[in-house]
């Protein structure tokens, strides 16, 4: 008989929570472990592969946790997979490898990511274990950013023999993972943890290396990098274009949130950097970063915490779990609502002016269009704002880079598969490529980039 | 680790210091900044640069101490001594020609920045017309410097202890009241500085160029917390400027989004202070 429900994974209790930064959900034990892994049918025809972007063994290294087996599970999930304990949290399994999951068709699917978590999380515990290393291959690859995208690619190219340096304009390496997803999300030292595993490995992580500027990509090539692989996110924060925006206390989700993580404001004045969280906080926007900054306000000490949407809760673009936690700590939920002017006073924001939406006919994405509703016009008091209504790719490379295609968007153009642009040589994955979309997306980018750049090396 | 190659006193709280960052040193131009960080704790400080030496690595810059983290580096950061990081150059390079002549007016520590642009558009083969001000004599800092690389130099003090009492504005309009033709002016300063030069040179319809220092985290585009608003657009000063056409620049905006941090800036000078107080004591 299987159990109908995935385990459950303890969490810090709401209203304990919302007054600290500390992790959410808090780990399996290994015996809670072994009963999610023994939930899995093992099936042959494994679909949660496929629905993995980097084609993770998921069968393989559950069936090693269900054996207690957990150093051979962490290794079987590194063979594919650079940062385990990343993933394992910040995935969003339910839509993949979790949504395709054979067992899932009648009962709740294999909690394939927490089990992840486990292992990786395990291995912090106990030995690391460095994935082998082929013997140098004299080539050198040169990968700009230091995120999802450009650690993966490192990792996999150092394992076959390159030599690898990462460089990183900011002073931490680890791109988003350290400066947008909170410490409650994703502990900043399981991220530092992941990165010093290909540290070890060999790859080498040069921070504050403005590339662009101190050297071009034409200048790295020509200076003895074989290859480029350019990962450097979609850093470049979207504002709604309405009037106010520009008073003091609206933020960027992007400002908001590296003050709070990357520069610790949460920690001011031990920490130099300061925030002003106010006391009612709006923030714009449906997806992760929007709910990593509601609840983020609330950590800082907000009194209310807003999120303002201009479609329905069917179309929250983030993820169900996050949806939920921030309704379990509180968030207020402003739905199928559209700011159109911020309000000040005396330079500071102090009301968001809203308009209430219905949906209509389907727009391009295929979702439905929300129209205004005539009339409907009201204010939200509100002393600090925050847009998280998306990013623009990072300005830098394309910048200085101008015979590097881009798409009409401003993205980089490249192969969907292989990453290649039009320059040779030159590769391109992760948010840089497609627009802003998941760490896992960004992640299977770099790895198929580095195969294609493995082969072109080797060729 | 950058250490510090050298470090002098220009004035009361301002002090130039070389810092050894190789990479910067290399490539950085007139106009471009770093963002220094002087230790784990610390944030993210913006600098224009004022020299880079490729020879030595040294980059030079001028730091007026107005904040707590400025205070502690003027405080405890000594020559030989190293800051945790240092990131550049940022920032669009200023767009260097021969116009003919051209003034740069420095106000203030704005008068750093001003040295590399002036010395830049003497080499391009302008004819360059310095204006420097200053509150008050003891503030006032690399006269010679700018001397060396101007055909012409105006001080102004606002207390008249040294050079004419006045202000650059002042100096400025003299110089197009005179009808001298000038192609292009710098202003580089306290933002109403610049505000009050910009508002002369549109009077006589002369191309006026400001670099703007607003309050900014990362400096390479992530955070948008320098966005000005630029002929009535959002641009952010560390990717699309620092330097902007002054004549299309909302400065109260950028007076009131500099403002908006000067209660916890406060706060953290007189956390700092306290703890320097106790460190005394112990000793």
């Amino acid at each position: 008989m299987i159990e109908p429900k995935a385990t459950p994974m303890r969490e810090q209790a709401p209203d304990v929570r919302i007054h600290n930064f500390d992790e959410v959900p808090l780990g399996y034990s290994e015996d809670e472990a072994v009963r999610e892994a023994s939930r899995c049918l093992q099936c042959k025809t494994a679909p949660c592969v496929a629905g993995c972007p980097v084609g993770i063994d998921i069968p393989g290294f559950i069936r090693a946790i269900k054996e207690r087996q957990f150093g051979a599970a962490i290794g079987r999930i590194k063979e594919a997979n650079a940062l385990p304990a990343v993933c394992g949290r910040v995935c969003p399994q339910e839509t993949q490898c979790q949504g395709v999951c054979t067992l899932g068709k009648k009962l709740e699917p294999v909690a394939i990511g927490r089990l992840e978590r486990f292992c990786a999380d395990w291995e912090a515990d106990h030995e690391a274990c460095t994935p082998a290393v082929h013997a140098p291959t004299g080539k050198r690859v040169a990968i700009i950013g230091s995120g999802p995208a450009g650690l993966t690619a490192a990792g996999e190219l150092k394992r076959r023999g390159h030599d690898v340096t990462v460089f990183e304009l900011l002073h931490v390496a680890g791109g988003v993972l350290m400066y947008g997803i909170p410490e409650f999300r994703l502990p900043k030292a399981i991220v530092k943890r992941e990165i010093d595993a290909l540290r070890r490995m060999g790859v080498r992580i040069e921070v504050n290396k403005v590339v662009g500027r101190v050297a071009t990509i034409h200048e790295l090539l020509r200076d003895g990098y074989d290859a480029a692989f350019i990962g450097t996110g979609a850093g470049l924060p979207q504002f709604l274009g309405v009037l106010g925006e520009n008073l003091n206390g609206v933020y960027s989700a992007n400002e908001f949130l590296t003050r709070t993580n990357l520069m610790r404001a949460y920690l001011f004045p031990e920490y130099d950097t300061p925030i002003k969280v106010g006391r009612r906080v709006v923030t714009v926007g449906g997806g992760n970063v929007a709910m990593d900054s509601a609840r983020t306000a609330l950590r800082l000490g907000a009194e209310e915490s807003f999120i303002v949407y201009r479609r329905s809760e069917a179309e929250l673009p983030a993820r169900k779990e996050e949806v939920h936690h921030a309704k379990e700590e509180g968030i207020q939920f402003q739905l199928l609502t559209n700011p159109v002017e911020f309000l000040g006073d005396k330079g500071r924001v102090r009301a968001v002016r809203c308009l209430r939406m219905e949906l209509g006919e389907p727009d391009a994405s295929g979702r439905r269009r929300p129209v205004p509703v005539k009339g409907s016009e009201f204010e939200i008091e509100s002393d600090t704002v925050v847009i998280a209504i998306g990013n623009g790719p990072h300005p830098l490379i394309p910048q200085t880079t101008p015979d590097l295609a881009l798409t009409p968007a401003g993205n980089i153009a490249a192969d969907a598969v292989s990453g290649a642009t039009n320059l040779r040589g030159v590769y391109a994955g992760g948010d840089i490529v497609t627009g802003a979309a998941t760490v896992i997306e960004a992640m299977g980018a770099g790895k198929r980039a580095a195969c294609a750049i493995h082969d072109s090396l080797c060729s | 680790m950058h250490r510090i190659l050298s470090k002098r006193t220009l004035g009361p709280k301002i002090r130039e210091y070389v810092i050894e960052a190789p990479d910067v040193a290399k490539v950085g131009k007139a106009g471009q900044f770093v963002v220094l960080r002087l230790h784990e704790r610390g944030e993210r400080i913006p600098l224009t640069i004022v020299e880079c030496d490729p020879q030595t690595g040294g980059v030079t810059l001028v730091v007026q101490e107005v904040g707590k983290s400025t205070q502690e580096m003027g405080d405890r950061f000594q020559e030989g001594d190293s800051v945790l990081d240092v990131a550049g150059p940022l920032g669009l390079p200023s767009e260097i020609e021969r116009y003919g002549t051209v003034i740069g007016i420095g106000g203030g520590l704005g008068i750093a920045p001003l040295y590399p642009i002036a010395r830049a558009l003497k080499a391009a083969g302008n004819e360059v017309i310095g204006i420097l001000g200053a509150r008050s004599r003891d503030l006032l800092f690399y006269e010679d410097r700018l001397a060396a690389v101007c055909d012409e130099l105006h001080v102004m003090t606002d207390d008249g202890t040294y050079g004419r009492k006045g202000f650059v504005s002042d100096a400025l309009r003299e110089i197009l009241v005179s009808g001298r033709a000038i192609a292009r002016v710098w202003a580089i300063g306290p933002a109403i500085m610049m505000k009050v030069c910009s508002g002369v040179t549109r009077e006589f319809g002369v191309p006026t160029v400001v670099s703007l220092n607003s309050v900014m985290i990362d400096g390479t585009g992530m955070c948008g917390g320098c966005r000005v608003q630029v002929a009535g657009e959002a641009k952010f000063a560390c990717v699309d400027g620092p330097e902007f056409d002054a004549h299309k620049v909302d400065f109260d905006l950028l007076m009131s989004r500099q403002r908006f941090y000067a209660e916890e800036e406060a706060c953290a000078v007189e956390a700092y202070l306290a703890a320097q107080r106790r460190e005394g004591e112990t000793k």
